[in-house]
């Protein structure tokens, strides 16, 4: 080993690949206020575009008079449906197989929706011509209630499609009913429940939420009528989606469309959608030959851009007198809003809902979902959350703790009992899904271990006592979750979003002098991919993450991709990366072989270079042969040194975790107090374990956010009730505790490099985690279930309902 | 509406703006003054994405209007540090993780600044109720707080020099 100073070990280390907590290259810019926010852009000549909305939930628009606005100094053009009907903008399709409106075309179905687009010189100047256009309105009745859509007397909402007996998903028996989604066994399973020794039923809501990133949704579009060329700047999650669709919508060819999301400031599938403001922010370019730029306001955003959830989920769950599960049935109502504008793979109008048997081994199970149109706001994105997956982890988790209590059992024991045990991997679920791998008691028993929970249960039953005997007035409750994930969409096969299969992509250059450019078809939210995906490279080419430059989100450089959301980044994205770096390295060896004189296969890799089997004193290393490649002619071997590759997943991953929540209620204030929060991952393969931490603190606060008190309410008449940040509940740092991280690791079998991502697992087990432990915490006082979200008030009107507030 | 001429400092720097009377100090740093390091997450004072130091106090510059802020001493991020020696809080933000999509990052860092000039010696507990006013979607504060507390022991090491 003469010729090597260093050793293989620091040689490895310098590379800072797979495994380092390394620090962040993005942090430089923004710690010092000098990121690249949509916002940010100014361009010369700019205007400024800002939407007449519907104050009415349900109206018909008789008449709308832009006249008075139009005279306002300054005001460019207020555009309607009218203005877009020629260029059949006014409506646009939906992600989910649907059409929404872009302005309203004759009638408003939710409250925010966008009616006229204002252009005009400065933003002030656009929310005055805003409040100076008149729109007569004729009122109609109002839907709200998901359960009543059907009734006889329900006003009929989209009378645009009121015939049509066929929808996206199949048939359609309702004109407000959008589809009916089966999976599994209903004859077999319902069967099972007929003969089951204990069946427990409970309808778990899962409420209406929303994203809400810090930066609102937003676009600057700059038509160049000069070269035809249309460059798009906005909060997009999915870019090179967007330029398919633009081009598909506006008629400009795709080469002429160029697309960026520059820094964005949290997206949580917030900026999966397309908005009619991005529409509008074209069309008003196109017309006005000006730059425009749209950015909403923050009620805005939490009336009007996509919400998440909104699931009634009716379950039975069927077992035998010694708790293990035979069966599992599911019902939900899913209130989808005024369009179909959820953001799942066009196979699954209910997402990936189906993973809701959970990590039980459960034998026969059945699912349907109808979706319901109501007068609300369209969506339905997945939230920190890939595609449905929290919904049906909330559901399962809930089951679980509601078969516990009727089974008399504790619910750790019942959890165990059921596991998919470790040998059954790769598990063939009954609802139709193949779990890669998993060891799920191993990391059950070490949250059960770590967290002390035999003494907590303890403790928890004396408090009982106590509470009982008057000596205090707070409860105890223990709130645990096993959760298993499912991410990555996915195969091609079976997963597209608006027919683009979801696979995804990397390009590689790799400079003379031995540092690499990678360019993705992803896009980092504040997951710190230009650090991560450096280090994924950097351990399959040998080439320091410090001197890997990773690009993403401007579609005239990257390759295309699907774009980051239901955790598909590293998944996906993660293995075009390596698979593309073992391109570049094949190709190496060969340069490497050559200029050792030796055969291809009497050299091997080590760390960062080739090495002659045998004689380790003669290698090249990556920078050697990179400068070879393009200084040589090699016989055989193209000059240069790049690669490509687009990674068509074999399957989905499953990461999958252990939490527990400790809280103390106060009966008589409904207050809760996290006391303890452990939470146990395993996202197989760890690229940084400082960023799946960060991930993992992320995930839980909003799981917090959600469980105890975050929701997007409507009043009878289709007014949103939450519509500021006043009463939409974001927790501050005096109300998020400190949380306790742990992990297993067992890799993903079909992943190059073993990784299942991570960003949404604390979302999806932190949900349940929470509102078990205030379910929890009023078992012994005959509480079965209560719904979501557990703020102040509800936990009050619970420990009331229970007469814990009786004089004693 | 009529425009006013606003004289004020910012970041060491005399500048002039016109702005309507009814013009927000956060839209006129940003948009005229081309200081884009505060952000805008609310416009209602709730979320402090726009904080900036006003005269030696943390203030949400959407809830200030500009005229408000003649003869202002007015400091954001961008005065903070500079590229060749950031401010002990920028550094400590890098090395504790204490950002993620960077959003609530500058006015974060600048609400920070100021509690820790008012409270040199804070207690976890008095970090977290001292940035309680700026809302992050992304880190769970967990970060944010141990890179506040990391920064106040830098701060108050005998050798250090700010
Ligand atoms: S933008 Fe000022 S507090 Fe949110
Ligand atoms: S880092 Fe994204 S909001 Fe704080």
């Amino acid at each position: 080993m003469s010729a090597t100073a260093e050793s293989v070990q620091e040689r490895r280390a310098a590379l800072k690949g797979l495994g380092t907590s390394r620090k962040r290259v993005e942090d430089a810019r923004f710690t010092q206020g000098k990121g690249n926010y949509v916002d940010d852009i100014k361009l010369p000549d700019m205007l400024f575009g800002d939407f007449v909305r519907s104050q009415h939930a349900h109206a018909r628009v008789k008449s709308i008079d832009t006249s008075a606005a139009m005279e306002l100094p300054g005001v460019i053009a207020v555009l309607t449906a009218k203005d877009l009907e020629p260029l059949n903008l006014h409506w646009m399709p939906t992600l989910a197989g649907d059409k929404q409106m872009v302005l309203a075309d004759g009638k408003v179905l939710f409250q925010g929706q966008e009616i006229a687009f204002v252009i005009a010189e400065d933003r002030y100047i656009a929310a005055d011509a805003v409040d100076l256009v008149k729109v007569e309105f004729e009122e109609l009745p109002v839907l709200v209630d998901p359960f009543k859509a059907e009734l006889p007397d329900a006003p009929i909402l989209r009378e645009d499609i009121a015939d049509e007996k066929e929808g996206a998903h199949g048939a359609r028996r309702h004109p407000n009913h959008i589809f009916t989604w089966e999976q599994g066994d209903k004859a077999a399973t319902e069967t099972v429940i007929g003969e089951a020794d204990v069946v427990a039923e409970e309808m778990v809501y899962y409420h209406r939420t929303h994203p809400c990133p810090m930066e609102t949704c937003g676009s600057v579009a700059s038509m160049d009528k000069v070269n035809g060329k249309l460059t798009l700047w906005g909060t997009f999650q999915a870019p090179h989606v967007v330029r398919t669709v633009a081009s598909l919508l506006s008629g400009i060819a795709e080469h002429n469309i160029r697309v960026v999301s520059p820094d964005i400031g949290g997206g949580f599938g917030n900026k999966v959608g397309v908005y009619p403001g991005y529409v509008c922010s074209i069309v008003a370019s196109i017309v006005t030959g000006k730059p425009v730029k749209w950015v909403e306001d923050r009620m805005e955003n939490l009336s009007a851009t996509a919400f998440a959830r909104d699931y009634w989920m009716q379950g039975k769950i069927a077992a035998t007198k010694e708790g293990k599960i035979t069966g599992l049935w599911c019902h939900t109502t899913a209130d989808h809003g005024a369009f179909d504008a959820c953001a799942d793979p066009t196979k699954y109008p209910a997402g990936f809902m189906n993973i809701c048997t959970g990590s039980y081994d459960i034998p026969t199970a059945y699912l349907a979902v109808d979706g319901i149109y109501t007068n609300k706001a369209p969506g339905g994105v997945a939230y920190r959350c890939s595609f449905r997956v929290t919904e049906a982890a909330y559901f399962i988790e809930r089951m679980i703790e509601v078969l516990a209590i009727k089974l008399n059992m504790d619910a750790a024991e019942l959890r165990a009992k059921n596991f998919i045990r470790k040998d059954q991997f790769p598990y063939q679920s009954a609802l139709g899904w193949e779990y890669d791998s998993g060891d799920y008691h191993t990391a059950w028993d070490k949250a059960l271990e770590s967290v002390g929970y035999s003494k907590l249960r303890e403790e928890q039953s004396q408090r009982v006592e106590d509470f009982k005997a008057g000596k205090t007035r707070k409860l105890m409750g223990i709130g645990l979750c096993h959760f298993t994930e499912i991410v990555g969409a996915g195969p091609v096969k079976n997963c597209d979003i608006l027919g683009m299969g979801m696979f995804d992509s990397c390009e590689i250059r790799i400079h003379p002098t031995g540092s690499a450019l990678a360019r993705l078809g992803t896009i980092s939210q504040g997951q710190g991919h230009a650090t991560t995906f450096a280090q994924i490279l950097a351990t399959e080419i040998g080439i320091s993450a410090d001197d890997i430059t990773i690009e993403e989100g401007d579609t005239d450089t990257a390759p295309y991709g699907l774009g980051t959301y239901g955790s598909r980044s590293t998944p996906v994205a993660g293995a075009a990366t390596a698979m593309a770096g073992r391109k570049i390295r094949a190709k190496a060896q060969m340069i490497a072989a050559y200029l050792l004189e030796v055969h291809d296969n009497d050299i091997e890799w080590e760390v960062d270079r080739f090495v002659v089997k045998g004689a380790p004193e003669k290698f090249k290393t990556m920078k050697e042969i990179a400068y070879a490649s393009y200084n040589q002619a090699i016989p055989g071997v193209e000059p240069g040194l790049e690669a490509v590759s687009y990674y068509d997943p074999p399957n989905m991953t499953y990461p999958f975790g252990a939490y527990v929540c400790v809280m103390d209620v106060d009966v008589d204030t409904g207050v809760s107090d996290i006391r303890q929060f452990y939470a146990l991952d395993d996202c197989g393969t760890r690229i940084n374990p400082m960023i799946i931490e960060g991930q993992v603190h992320g995930g839980l606060t909003e799981a917090l956010a959600i469980a105890l008190g975050q929701e997007i309410a409507y009043d009878e008449l289709g007014n949103v009730k939450t519509g500021t940040l006043m009463d939409f509940f974001i927790p501050t740092s005096w109300e998020t505790p400190n949380y306790q991280t742990d992990f297993t690791e067992t890799p993903s079998p079909h992943h190059p490099i073993g990784a299942k991502g991570v960003g949404e697992s604390p979302n999806v087990g932190g949900v349940p985690a929470f509102s078990n432990a205030i379910n929890d915490a009023f078992r012994a006082f005959g509480l079965t279930h209560t719904h979501m979200p557990h703020d102040h008030w509800r936990i009050w009107k619970t420990a009331n309902e229970l007469g814990l507030h009786a004089e004693s | 509406m009529s425009k006013q001429t606003i004289n004020l400092n910012v970041n060491g720097q005399s500048v002039t703006a016109e702005a309507e009377p009814r013009e927000l100090l956060i839209h006129v740093l940003r948009e005229q003054l081309e200081i884009t390091g505060p952000h805008i997450g609310c416009e209602t004072t709730h979320c402090g994405a726009c904080t900036v130091d006003m005269d030696g106090m943390s203030v949400k510059s959407c809830t200030v209007f500009a005229v408000q802020a003649q003869g202002k001493e007015i400091t954001t991020i961008e005065g903070l540090g500079d590229p060749d020696k950031l401010h002990v809080l920028q550094e400590k933000f890098k090395e504790h993780h204490g950002l993620q999509c960077g959003f609530c990052t500058p006015g974060m860092i600048t609400r920070a600044h100021r509690l820790l000039e008012e409270n040199p010696n804070p207690t976890e507990e008095d970090v977290r109720f001292g940035i309680a006013g700026n809302l992050c979607r992304c880190t769970g504060y967990q970060n944010i707080v141990k890179s506040v507390m990391a920064a106040a022991e830098e701060l108050n090491k005998p050798e250090s020099v700010t």
